[in-house]
C-alpha cells in the first residue's frame, strides 16, 4: 500500500475545488433575495427614460429627456425644486426617492415599437431600471407597456395621445398623466361648432397607427354628432415624409375641412404641404372657406411649422403660458416653466411636462408606499388625487390608469410675438366635459389584468 | 464525431462553448465598476447575439455558397415572426409550435419568393428579392393590418383563444414557455462583484444555434455544397455540363429562408411582438453587413459578424455625451469639450458612423472578413514561433499521429 506523492498541481488543484464547493450554497441568492423586479439595494435606484431620438418624433423625445433630466434633479434636490414646491403632495424632500439617490439611463426608440422593447429590456436587464418612462408614440407606449407588464416594472407612459393606451391595451403596471384622443374630441367639439358652424364636410388624413386609427375615430364620432359628414379618411405611413400625393384630392372631394390625424414631424410636413397646396385660402366646392384642423397640438410642431399655424385650432394637454392666462387652478405651470427655462433658455412643451410630472407622480407614490415594489406604487397611484402640477386638480383614475384634468384647446397666433409665442389659448375644458366611463365603447376590450411583481 | 472531421469537430466545440459560457465571456467586468457598461452578458444581448447568429448563418448558405447576394431576406424573418406570434394568440404559449410553423411558414414564403426570383442571377436577383421584401413590409404596414396590426406591431392580449392552454380570460398576460420553464426566467450567479445571467431562454436559443451550425457545416462539407460552390464558381459552365442548377439554388434558397424563419420565430418567442419594421430593407442589409463583416463563405464568420454589430448596436450607442463627459470630466473644460464633441460624432447615436468606417476598413484590408484577420493574425504567429518551437510542433504531430486509445 502507498500513499499518492502529493504534487502542487494536486494541492492547488483540491484547493480550488473545496473552495468552490464551499461557496456554492451562496451562489444563487440574489434570486430569492429580491422580493420583485430589480429591488434597489444600494443607496441608488435607476429609472430608464426610452424616448425617441431618431424618427418623426425625434423633437419630442428630445425635449422629454430635457424634462427628465430637470425632474431627476429636483428629485435629487438640486436646482430650484420645481414643481415639488406646488404639488399637493408633500412628501418629497429632495432626498431622492426613499432616501435613495435617482440615478438614470436612456435608451432610443427610434419611434419603433421593436427597438423601443430592445431598449427597454436592456434597460431592465443590463441597467437594472425599476421604472420605465418615456413614449411619444402611442404604439411604442403599448409596446413598451406590455413588455413593463411581463417584465413586472412600472411604467409611467410619457407622451402618448391614443385611446388604446388606457383602453383596450390598458396594463396594470402602466400608466397615462396625457389626455388621449376622446379627450381631444370632447374638448375641441364645442369650439369646432363655434368656429365653423353645423354644416360642414370633414376629411381626415390619419397616421397609420393606433395613435391616429383612435384619433379619427373620436374626431369622426365628434364632429358627426355636430352634424358634419365625414367624406373620407384616408391612412399615411408614419415613415413618410412627403404629403403632396394626399393633398391633392381633398379640394376636389368636396370637403371643406381637413382634419390633420398627424403629429410631430408628420404634421409638420403634412401642414406645410397643405398650406403649399393653397388649402388654406381656397374656396372649398361647397362655397364655405376651407379649413384645417390639427386635433392633436403642440408648441414644438408650431415651432416647426412656422407661420403656417396660423388660426389652426388644436387640443393640449397642457401650454406653459396657462397659469398667466387663465390664473391660479394651474398652478405649478410657472414655477416650472421657469425652472426649465433657466436650464435650457426656452419654455418647455407639453412633451416635456407630462414626463416631468410622471417622474415626480411615480417617485412620490413610491414614497407614500414606502416600497418600489411595483404592486405597492400601483396601490398608491390608483384613484390619487392631486393638484399644483399645472393641470389643476387631477384624478389618477383606478380603472383605467388614466388621468382625469382639463384639457387645453388651443389655436395658432395670427400675429406671433416670438418664436415660442406661437400659439393661443383657446379656453380650458373643465374636466367635467372630458371625463367617460372607463368602459366607454372606444375603451372597450381591454382589462388591466394584475399588476406584476416580477421575481 | 457525428460525421465531422476533425477540425469541423473542433470548431463545433469551440462554438459550443462560446455559447455555453457566454454569461462569463461576455461579463467580463465587475458590476458597478466603470467599464460595466462594456458587459454584453443580459439575456436580451444575449438572444440577440444567438438569434442574428443563426439569421447569418443561413443568409451565408446560400450567400456564400452560391454568391446569390439576396437583399431581402428580412423577409423571411419578419414571417417567422408573425407566424410564432400568431400561433401564441391562437395555440398555445409553448414555443414549440410557434418554431415549427414560423419555420414552415418561411420555408413555403420563400418557395414562392425563390422560384421567381432565381430566374434571374447577379444584381437582378438581388433587385427582385428586395423589391419583394419591400413589399411584404409595405403590406405588412399597412393593408394588411387586421394580421399584422400595422405600425403598432403584432402583440398578445388577455382574450387570445389560445385553444391548447385550455382557454378562459387570463388576468395577466401568460408568458412564452418550453414545457413550462419559462423564456423568461434568469437565474442570477453573484461571484464577488460579478453577477452572471443565466436565461432559460437563451440556453434554448443557444442549443438551436449549435445544431443549425451543424447542419451548416453538413452542407457545407456535402456533395449538395460542392454543387453549390459549383455555380458560384461558374454557373454557364455548369449549365453547358447538361446540369440544370435551378433545384440547387431553389433548394438552398428555401433553406436560407428557413433560418431565417426559425430566427424570426426565435424573437418572438424570447419577445411576443412582431413589428413590420422586421421587414424594412435596412433590416435585409444588416444580414449582408453581418455576413461580410464576419466573411462571407466561412462557416464561423457570420456568427462573429452577427455579434460585432449587436454589440455595436447595443452597447456602443449607449455612450453618450453624458458618459463620455464622464471620461474626460479631469480634463480641462475646453480641452474636454473638443474630445468629447469629437467622439460623440462616432458613439451614441453615431455607432452608424463608427460601424461604417469599421466596414470599409474591412472590405478594403480585410476582404475575408474578420475570419480572415483570425486567420492572418494566426499565420503571423505561426511564423514567428517556427524556428523556437518546431521541436514542440513535432511533437505535437506525433502525439497527434497515434491512434486513438
Amino acid at each position: 500500500m502507498s500513499f499518492r506523492r502529493q504534487t502542487r498541481r494536486g494541492i492547488l488543484k483540491t484547493g480550488i475545488a473545496a473552495g468552490a464547493g464551499l461557496a456554492l450554497p451562496t451562489i444563487f441568492t440574489a434570486r430569492s433575495a429580491s422580493a420583485f423586479t430589480n429591488e434597489p439595494t444600494g443607496s441608488s435606484v435607476t429609472l430608464g427614460f426610452n424616448v425617441p431620438q431618431s424618427g418623426p418624433y425625434a423633437d419630442e423625445g428630445a425635449d422629454e429627456l430635457r424634462a427628465f433630466e430637470l425632474a431627476v434633479e429636483h428629485l435629487n434636490g438640486e436646482g430650484d425644486g420645481g414643481m415639488m414646491n406646488t404639488f399637493s403632495s408633500k412628501e418629497l424632500t429632495g432626498e431622492g426617492i426613499l432616501g435613495k439617490r435617482v440615478e438614470y439611463v436612456t435608451g432610443d426608440t427610434q419611434t419603433k415599437s421593436d427597438a423601443a422593447r430592445a431598449s427597454a429590456r436592456s434597460m431592465i436587464e443590463k441597467d437594472g431600471a425599476v421604472m420605465i418612462s418615456g413614449g411619444s408614440s402611442s404604439g411604442v407606449a403599448v409596446a413598451v407597456q406590455g413588455l413593463c407588464q411581463e417584465a413586472g416594472v412600472i411604467f409611467m407612459a410619457g407622451l402618448t395621445h391614443s385611446n388604446d393606451t388606457t383602453g383596450k391595451d390598458r396594463k396594470a403596471n402602466g400608466f397615462r398623466h396625457f389626455f388621449n384622443a376622446y379627450q381631444s374630441g370632447a374638448a375641441l367639439g364645442p369650439v369646432l361648432e363655434t368656429l365653423y358652424g353645423t354644416d360642414r364636410k370633414a376629411y381626415h388624413l390619419t397616421a397609420d397607427y393606433t395613435w391616429g386609427w383612435t384619433t379619427q375615430e373620436s374626431m369622426q364620432a365628434v364632429t358627426e354628432d355636430l352634424g358634419w359628414e365625414t367624406v373620407n379618411n384616408v391612412l399615411t405611413p408614419l415613415a413618410a415624409t412627403d404629403f403632396s400625393s394626399y393633398i391633392t384630392p381633398i379640394l376636389q372631394s368636396g370637403a371643406d375641412v381637413l382634419f390633420l390625424n398627424h403629429y410631430g414631424g408628420n404634421m409638420v410636413n403634412s401642414l406645410t404641404n397643405a398650406v403649399q397646396f393653397g388649402l388654406k385660402d381656397a374656396m372649398a366646392q361647397t362655397g364655405k372657406q376651407f379649413e384645417i384642423v390639427v386635433p392633436l397640438y403642440s408648441e414644438l410642431m408650431a415651432r416647426g411649422a412656422g407661420e403656417n399655424i396660423r388660426g389652426i385650432p388644436g387640443s393640449q394637454n397642457w401650454d406653459w403660458k396657462l397659469e398667466n392666462q387663465l390664473g391660479e387652478r394651474y398652478r405649478g405651470t410657472n414655477v416650472f416653466t421657469q425652472s426649465f427655462g433657466e436650464k435650457y433658455g426656452f419654455p418647455p412643451s407639453q412633451a416635456a411636462h407630462t414626463c416631468y410630472v410622471q417622474t415626480l407622480l411615480y417617485a412620490d407614490a413610491v414614497q407614500r408606499a414606502g416600497s418600489f415594489n411595483p404592486c405597492a406604487v400601483v396601490e398608491a397611484l390608483e384613484d390619487f388625487e392631486f393638484d399644483g402640477l399645472g393641470n389643476g386638480p387631477t384624478l389618477y383614475r383606478g380603472a383605467d390608469h388614466q388621468c382625469l384634468k382639463d384639457v387645453v384647446v388651443t389655436r395658432g397666433k395670427e400675429n406671433p410675438d416670438n418664436e415660442f409665442d406661437l400659439v393661443e389659448i383657446v379656453e380650458a375644458t373643465p374636466v367635467e366635459q372630458v371625463t367617460y366611463p372607463p368602459d366607454h365603447p372606444m375603451f372597450a376590450g381591454g382589462a388591466l389584468g394584475e399588476c406584476n411583481e416580477g421575481a | 464525431m457525428l460525421g465531422l472531421d476533425r477540425k469541423d469537430t473542433g470548431l463545433l466545440a469551440v462554438v459550443a462553448i462560446l455559447a455555453l459560457f457566454a454569461p462569463f465571456i461576455l461579463n467580463p467586468f465587475p458590476q458597478g465598476s466603470e467599464l460595466a457598461q462594456f458587459n454584453a452578458g443580459y439575456p436580451d444581448l444575449m438572444q440577440r447575439f444567438v438569434i442574428f447568429g443563426i439569421f447569418a448563418i443561413g443568409f451565408n448558405l446560400l450567400f456564400g455558397l452560391t454568391g446569390y447576394l439576396s437583399f431581402g431576406h428580412a423577409a423571411f424573418l419578419g414571417v417567422g415572426s408573425y407566424a410564432a406570434v400568431w400561433m401564441f394568440k391562437l395555440l398555445s404559449m409553448n414555443v414549440i409550435p410557434a418554431i415549427l410553423l414560423s419555420i414552415a411558414v418561411a420555408g413555403l414564403f420563400s418557395v414562392v419568393i425563390g422560384y421567381i426570383s432565381l430566374r434571374r442571377s447577379g444584381i437582378y436577383f438581388s433587385i427582385l428579392t428586395l423589391a419583394f421584401a419591400q413589399m411584404s413590409f409595405n403590406l405588412a404596414y399597412s393593408v394588411l393590418t387586421p394580421i399584422t396590426n400595422g405600425e403598432t406591431g403584432l402583440q398578445l392580449s388577455l382574450d387570445d383563444p389560445r385553444v391548447l392552454d385550455g382557454g378562459g380570460v387570463a388576468t395577466s398576460l401568460p408568458l412564452t414557455n418550453f414545457f413550462g420553464i419559462e423564456m423568461r426566467a434568469t437565474e442570477t450567479l453573484n461571484l464577488g462583484p460579478w453577477a452572471f445571467q443565466f436565461n432559460a431562454g437563451y440556453y434554448l436559443c443557444a442549443i438551436l444555434l449549435l445544431v443549425t451550425f451543424y447542419i451548416s457545416i453538413r452542407i457545407f462539407r456535402s456533395p449538395f455544397g460542392l454543387m453549390l460552390r459549383a455555380v458560384k464558381s461558374n454557373q454557364q459552365r455548369l449549365s453547358y455540363t447538361g446540369l440544370s442548377t435551378r433545384p440547387y439554388t431553389l433548394a438552398v434558397f428555401v433553406i436560407s429562408g428557413m433560418y431565417a424563419g426559425l430566427a424570426g420565430g426565435l424573437l418572438a418567442s424570447m419577445d411576443p411582438l412582431a413589428g413590420a419594421e422586421r421587414m424594412q430593407w435596412t433590416a435585409s442589409g444588416e444580414v449582408v453587413i453581418m455576413t461580410i463583416l464576419g466573411g462571407a463563405g466561412t462557416l464561423i464568420g457570420p456568427v462573429l459578424g452577427a455579434g460585432v454589430i449587436k454589440y455595436f448596436e447595443n452597447i456602443f450607442s449607449k455612450i453618450n455625451e453624458g458618459v463620455l463627459h464622464g471620461w474626460f470630466g479631469a480634463l480641462p473644460d475646453g480641452l474636454e469639450n473638443a474630445i468629447v464633441w469629437v467622439l460623440a460624432r462616432f458613439t451614441g447615436e453615431g455607432w452608424h458612423l463608427t460601424l461604417g468606417l469599421l466596414f470599409m476598413a474591412i472590405i478594403i484590408f480585410l476582404p475575408g472578413g474578420l475570419v480572415e484577420g483570425g486567420r492572418r493574425s494566426r499565420a503571423l504567429f505561426r511564423r514567428r514561433g517556427r524556428r523556437g518551437g518546431a521541436a514542440e510542433e513535432d511533437a505535437a504531430k506525433q502525439r497527434a499521429a497515434r491512434p486513438a486509445e
